[in-house]
């Protein structure tokens, strides 16, 4: 290798770098309008009337009886939460209801006061400002 | 007639029939006893819940944070 070749070398290691920086900030901002996108108003409506919650299984439920749309929409997304759920159980060695439940545990943390949540008997609760009823099993 | 010697007998005999009577009515009680397997399985369970839940809680937040289009 002759000295020349060493340079070129050096200098293509730091823009191959920043090419890769600039891929992966690029599917970032290819990742993130879509996902904004797939956010349907009827759902943040949904969520804030309280007719759909957080269970602690770790999918969204209906806390009173849905419209057609709006539990189409639910269904959908809980397909794909339970696509998220075994795709990470298979990497951390659990099982899809091991992690969904962890899942749901962080997810009935994070409920907003006003939003729905399912108690571990059952009960459809309103969040407050206290810390929500989880199962005993939660963090 | 009885003579001492055969009341103290009969005696006996009734106390060992008791005793026996008492004896299978103990066993017979012990053996109706069910045991509890289901109330002792479902603390095992949460037990075990537990430790995996503290295990995957920061994938879990991970994958909520990274997720939020379905969460």
């Amino acid at each position: 290798m002759t000295g020349n070749d060493m340079m070129r070398l050096k200098m293509w290691k730091p823009t191959g770098l920043a090419l890769a920086a600039i891929a992966a900030t690029a599917a970032v901002a290819l990742a993130v309008p879509s996902a904004m996108a797939q956010r349907d108003p009827a759902y943040a409506a949904a969520r804030a009337a309280g007719q759909i919650g957080e269970q602690p299984d770790g999918y969204l439920g209906f806390a009173s009886t849905p419209t057609p749309a709006i539990r189409a929409l639910v269904q959908d997304l809980n397909i794909k939460r339970k696509a998220a759920y075994t795709e990470r159980a298979q990497a951390t060695g659990s099982t899809v209801e091991q992690f969904a439940f962890t899942s749901g545990c962080n997810l009935i943390a994070n409920t907003k006061p006003g939003e729905k949540y399912q108690a571990p008997d059952g009960r459809w609760l309103t969040r407050d400002d206290s810390p929500p009823v989880r199962n005993a099993s939660c963090p | 007639m009885n003579t001492p010697k055969t009341e103290a007998r009969r005696r006996a005999i009734v106390g060992y029939g008791l005793a026996a009577l008492i004896g299978a009515t103990v066993l017979s009680g012990c053996v109706q006893i069910e045991t509890p397997d289901k109330p002792i399985e479902i603390n095992l369970n949460i037990n075990i819940r537990q430790e995996v839940v503290y295990r995957l809680d920061g994938d879990a937040k991970k994958l909520i944070e990274q997720n939020s289009e379905i969460f």
